[in-house]
C-alpha cells in the first residue's frame, strides 16, 4: 500500500509540475502580447530639421511622445561639454521632462532657464539643475547626425561619446 | 473500458456526421464545381511565330506604339501620363510593362496586344460600340502576327528572372492598379507615403479618391481591398477567378488577369504575406503544442490508472 | 467568537481563518461522486475548462480591440492578428473555443438526456444548464458581431430582425436593439458590453448555481441506480474501496476528468492550428459591407437546426416553431412523464424517441446549412415537422412507460 500511495503521489506530482512548465511557457506568449506593437517601435524614430533654429528661441519637438528641447545656444551663452555642435552653431537638446517626477519644464528666455512649475525646479541652458528637486540633469535623448539633421532614437557616434562621458543624464 | 471506447465511437460518429453535414457537403452544395486552373488558356491560339527583340523593341517603344501610353521603367521611359490623368482619360491606369513578359502567358499577350477585350474576356462589358480604352495592334505594315510574336520576344528579353521578381512586385504589375492592399500601405497608385502634415494627408488621400473614383465608374463597382482576402476566399477560388473570372462571377467586370502558373505562384504568396503573416509562427508552433498534450494524456492517464486500480 | 490559537504554520494560519481544510472536505475529498460513470461525465469540467479558456484569450483580445464600426474589422485582422505578439494564436484559440464549447455542450445535453438526468429532484441541474445554454447562445452571438465582418453584420441584421415578431411588425423594438436604424457603432458598442461584461457575469453565476444544483440530488450514474450517498461514502472512508459505490471528486474523479481533458486538448489544438475554418467563416474575412448581402448566409452551425426550424414555413408560423425549439428543451423534465430515471436503452419507445431526436436534430442542422432550394426545401420541412411532434409526442410515450 505505501508504494501504491509513492507512485500515486508521484504521478500526480509529476502531471502538477508538467502542466506548470506548460503554464509558464504559455507566460511568454502572454508577456509578448503586451510587448509595443511592431507599429510603435517603428515609429520611434523622428527625424528633426534644425538648421532653421534662431538663437536664444526654444523649440519644442516630439519624439516617441514627449517633447523634445531644441535650443540653439546664442554666442554669450557659455559653451558646454553637454552642446551638440553642427558646424559653427552650438545646441542644447534634451528631452524636455523634469528628471525629478516629469513634469515638462518652462523656458524663460530672459532669465535663461527652465523653471519647472511642478514642484520649482530649475536648469540652465546646459539641462545642468541650478536648483533641487530635480536629481539629474535634463536627458539626452539618443541621436544621430545627418548634416543639419537630427534623427531621434539612433545612437550616432556623436551621441556615443557624450554617452562615454557620462553627460547624457 | 471496452464499454468506454463503444460510446467514443458512437460520439465520434455522430460527431463527424454533423462535421460532414454542415461543412464540406454543405458547401460542395453551395458553390459550383469549377476545374482547378490549367493556365494554357485553351482558347487562344498560338501563332506560331518566332518572335525577334530587336525588331520588337522598335515596335514597342516607337512613335505611337505602347510606350504612347505604357511606362517601361526597365528601359528607363517614364509614363507619358502621372496616374491620375490615366485614370480620367482611361479609368485606370496603365500598367508599366517592365514585369510583363514574366507574369504572363505568351499567347495571352499575343491576343493582348491584338485584341484587348477579348484576352482580357470582358467583351461583354465593350457592346454597343464602346471602346476598350487599350487600342488593339493594328500591325506595322508587315505580318502582324509576326509583329506581334516580336513584341512579346522583347518583353520577355526585358522581364525580371523568376528570382528577381518579388511577390509584391508580381501583385503591383498584375492586381494593384484596381486592387488597394491597405495591411501593406499599398493604395492603387502607390505606396503611402508617411505624412509631415495633415495638409499633406489630405492632398495625397484627395488623390487616391479621385483615382478610386474614376476606376470605380471605368469598373462599374469598386475592385476590392485584398489585403487578407488570402483568407476570405479558398486557394481554389482564387487561383481559378485569376484564371478566368467569368468561371467564378458570371459578368463580372474584373478582366482575366493572363498569369503564368509561376505568375500566379508569386502573386499568392504575396497575398499570404501579407494576409495570413501569422502563418509560418502558427505552423511552426502547432506540432509542439500538441505534443505538449500528447505527453500530458499519458501522464494523466497513468495517474488516473494508478487512481483508480484499488476500485474494482 | 472563535478561538484562535498560534499558528503552527502559514496553512496552519490561513486555516484557523478562512477554513481551508473544511472547505477543501466539503468541495473536494468528501464530494461524493458515483463510481459508475464513464467519460461522458467529465463533460462538465471540459465547459468549465473552456470556460477558463475563453475568458483569457479572450482578455488578450479585449487589450486591443476597439469596439468602433470604423476600427473594429482592422483592429481584429490587422492589429491582433498581424501585429500583436500571438494575437493569431488568442483569436484562433478564442473561436475555435467558442465553436467547440457547443460540441460539448450537446455531448453534454444529449447525454443527460440519455441518461435521464433531469429526473426525480435533478430538475433544477437541468433548467439551469437549459439557462447556461442560452447565455452561452447569446455570448457567442454577441461576440461573432465583433470583428464586423460580412457575416457580423448580416447576422446581427437578421437576428435583431426577429425582434420585430413577424406581423405584429414591432420595428421599433428592433431599433431599440440596435440603437439605429442599421446594425452601426450604438450595436456594435452594446454588443460588445454585452459580450465582455453582462453575459459573462451572468455566465460565472450560473456555472455556480448548476454547480450548487448537483449537491443535493447528486450526480446520476450510467445505470440510473439509486445510491445512498451516506452508506456509501462510509464504506469508502473505511478503506473498503471496492464495496463502495463512490468516489471523492479529488482525486479520483478528478483524475480520470484531467485525463480526459487532455485527449480533448489534443483534438482541441489540433483544430486551432490547423483546421480553422469551420469556426472563423472565411465570410467574415470580407469587411462589413451594409449594402451588399454575401451570396449565402448561414448562422454558426450550433444555431443551424433552429434556424431550419424557422426557415421552411411562412413568417409568423416560423417564428412561433422557432419560439417552441428555443424553449422546448427547458419543458423536458415536466414532458417526460415516466417514473423511470434509468438510461434510454431500457426505456422502450423512449429510446427510440432519443435517437430519432439526436438524428433529426443533425438533419435540420446540414439542411440549416444548405441552400433552402428543391429537395432540401421539402426535408427541412420534414425535419422541422419532426421535431415538433416528437415534443408533442414526448408526453404520452413516456406516460405509456412501464416502470422498470
Amino acid at each position: 500500500m505505501a508504494v501504491n500511495e509513492n507512485r500515486r503521489d508521484f504521478l500526480g506530482m509529476a502531471l502538477g509540475g508538467f502542466t506548470a512548465v506548460g503554464g509558464i511557457i504559455s507566460l511568454g506568449a502572454m508577456k509578448a502580447s503586451w510587448d509595443p506593437l511592431p507599429s510603435v517601435k517603428a515609429a520611434g524614430f523622428t527625424t528633426i530639421d534644425i538648421s532653421g533654429a534662431k538663437a536664444g528661441q526654444l523649440n519644442v519637438e516630439k519624439w516617441r511622445g514627449k517633447p523634445i528641447f531644441v535650443l540653439k545656444k546664442t554666442p554669450d551663452m557659455k559653451p558646454h561639454d553637454r552642446d551638440i555642435v553642427i558646424g559653427k552653431d552650438r545646441f542644447h537638446i534634451s528631452i524636455g521632462l523634469c528628471t525629478h517626477l516629469g513634469c515638462i519644464p518652462s523656458y524663460f528666455p530672459k532669465k535663461s532657464e527652465f523653471i519647472c512649475a511642478c514642484h520649482g525646479g530649475i536648469f540652465d541652458v546646459n539641462g545642468e539643475v541650478v536648483k533641487a528637486p530635480p536629481p539629474s540633469p535634463l536627458v539626452i535623448p539618443p541621436f544621430r547626425l545627418d548634416g543639419s539633421k537630427l534623427v531621434l532614437g539612433e545612437e550616432g557616434d556623436e551621441y556615443k561619446k557624450l554617452k562615454a562621458a557620462g553627460l547624457v543624464a | 473500458m471496452n464499454k468506454e471506447l463503444k460510446i467514443l465511437a458512437v460520439v465520434v460518429f455522430f460527431s463527424i456526421l454533423t462535421y460532414v453535414g454542415v461543412e464540406p457537403f454543405a458547401h460542395s452544395q453551395m458553390h459550383k464545381h469549377v476545374d482547378d486552373p490549367t493556365y494554357a488558356y485553351a482558347d487562344l491560339k498560338d501563332s506560331g511565330k518566332k518572335g525577334d527583340a530587336v525588331k520588337g523593341k522598335e515596335l514597342v517603344t516607337g512613335a505611337g506604339a505602347c510606350t504612347g501610353c505604357h511606362s517601361l521603367k526597365a528601359e528607363s521611359l517614364p509614363a507619358p501620363m502621372d496616374a491620375l490623368t490615366s485614370a480620367s482619360a482611361y479609368g485606370v491606369n496603365p500598367p508599366d510593362l517592365s514585369n510583363s513578359g514574366a507574369l504572363y502567358d505568351e499567347k495571352f499577350l499575343a491576343d493582348l496586344i491584338k485584341n484587348p477585350a477579348h484576352a482580357l474576356g470582358v467583351e461583354h462589358k465593350f457592346k454597343d460600340g464602346a471602346m476598350h480604352p487599350m487600342v488593339g495592334f493594328y500591325g506595322a505594315g508587315g505580318d502582324i502576327d509576326q509583329e506581334i510574336a516580336d513584341m512579346v520576344a522583347y518583353l520577355k528579353s526585358i522581364a525580371p528572372t523568376a528570382e528577381n521578381l518579388t511577390p509584391k512586385d508580381a501583385f503591383e504589375s498584375a492586381c494593384g492598379r484596381c486592387h488597394s492592399m491597405r495591411y501593406d500601405k499599398w493604395s492603387k497608385i502607390g505606396t503611402d507615403p508617411s505624412f509631415k502634415s495633415d495638409k499633406e494627408m489630405y492632398e495625397y488621400k484627395a488623390k487616391v479618391a479621385t483615382y478610386d473614383e474614376a476606376l470605380k465608374a471605368y469598373m462599374g463597382a469598386m475592385p476590392p481591398d485584398l489585403s487578407i482576402i488570402i483568407r476570405a476566399r479558398s486557394h481554389h477560388f482564387l487561383s481559378t477567378f485569376i484564371e478566368n473570372p467569368q468561371s467564378q462571377l458570371e459578368g463580372t467586370s474584373m478582366p482575366r488577369v493572363g498569369l503564368t502558373k509561376d505568375g500566379e505562384v508569386k502573386v499568392m504568396e504575396y497575398l499570404t504575406q501579407i494576409g495570413d503573416s501569422s502563418k509560418d509562427k502558427r505552423e511552426s508552433l502547432g506540432p509542439w503544442v500538441i505534443l505538449f498534450f500528447v505527453i500530458f494524456s499519458v501522464i494523466a492517464y497513468f495517474w488516473k490508472q494508478s487512481m483508480w486500480k484499488d476500485l474494482h | 467568537m472563535a478561538n484562535f490559537e498560534k499558528a503552527k504554520s502559514l496553512g496552519d494560519w490561513m486555516n484557523q481563518r478562512l477554513g481551508l481544510d473544511t472547505v477543501m472536505r466539503v468541495m473536494a475529498y468528501e464530494y461524493w461522486i458515483p463510481k459508475n460513470i464513464n467519460f461522458l461525465w467529465a463533460m462538465g469540467m471540459i465547459l468549465a475548462m473552456m470556460f477558463g479558456v475563453m475568458l483569457v484569450s479572450g482578455i488578450f483580445l479585449l487589450m486591443y480591440y476597439k469596439p468602433d464600426a470604423a476600427l473594429a474589422f482592422d483592429s481584429v485582422n490587422y492589429t491582433i492578428m498581424t501585429e500583436v505578439g500571438y494575437g493569431w494564436l488568442w483569436r484562433h484559440v478564442h473561436g475555435v473555443a467558442a465553436s467547440v464549447v457547443f460540441l460539448v455542450i450537446y455531448i453534454h445535453m444529449f447525454t443527460g438526456i440519455y441518461y435521464g438526468s433531469y429526473k426525480k429532484g435533478r430538475e433544477m441541474i437541468w433548467i439551469t444548464g437549459m439557462l447556461l445554454f442560452v447565455t452561452f447562445s447569446a455570448e457567442a452571438f454577441s461576440g461573432y458581431m465583433l470583428p464586423w465582418g460580412q457575416m457580423s453584420y448580416w447576422a446581427g441584421m437578421v437576428i435583431t430582425n426577429l425582434f420585430s415578431f413577424g406581423s405584429l411588425e414591432l420595428n421599433g423594438v428592433v431599433e431599440w436593439i440596435r440603437g439605429d436604424y442599421v446594425p452601426g457603432d450604438a450595436f456594435i458598442l452594446r454588443f460588445f458590453m454585452l459580450h465582455v461584461l453582462l453575459l459573462p457575469l451572468a455566465i460565472m453565476a450560473l456555472i455556480g448555481l448548476h454547480f450548487g444544483a448537483l449537491r443535493i440530488p447528486h450526480v446520476n450514474n450510467q445505470d440510473g441506480e439509486e445510491i445512498d450517498f451516506d452508506e456509501a461514502a462510509k464504506l469508502y472512508k473505511e478503506g473498503k474501496k471496492k464495496e463502495s459505490k463512490v468516489i471523492p471528486f479529488h482525486p479520483v474523479f478528478l483524475s480520470k476528468d484531467v485525463f480526459v481533458m487532455g485527449v480533448f486538448l489534443i483534438f482541441f489544438f489540433y483544430l486551432v492550428f490547423y483546421h480553422y475554418g469551420f469556426a472563423l467563416d472565411p465570410v467574415n474575412f470580407d469587411p462589413a459591407d451594409g449594402l451588399k448581402t454575401p451570396a449565402h448566409i448561414y448562422p454558426e452551425w450550433y444555431f443551424l437546426w433552429s434556424y431550419e426550424i424557422l426557415r421552411p414555413f411562412s413568417k409568423d408560423i416560423g417564428l412561433i416553431a422557432f419560439g417552441f425549439a428555443q424553449v422546448a428543451f427547458f419543458l423536458l423534465p415536466f414532458l417526460d412523464k415516466s417514473p423511470n430515471a434509468v438510461p434510454a436503452s431500457r426505456r422502450g419507445l423512449f429510446n427510440i424517441w432519443f435517437w430519432v431526436m439526436l438524428v433529426d436534430m443533425i438533419v435540420l442542422s446540414v439542411m440549416g446549412k444548405l441552400p433552402p432550394e428543391g429537395a432540401w426545401n421539402v426535408i427541412g420541412l420534414l425535419s422541422a415537422l419532426t421535431f415538433i411532434g416528437l415534443w408533442i409526442a414526448l408526453p404520452i410515450i413516456t406516460k405509456l412507460e412501464k416502470k422498470v
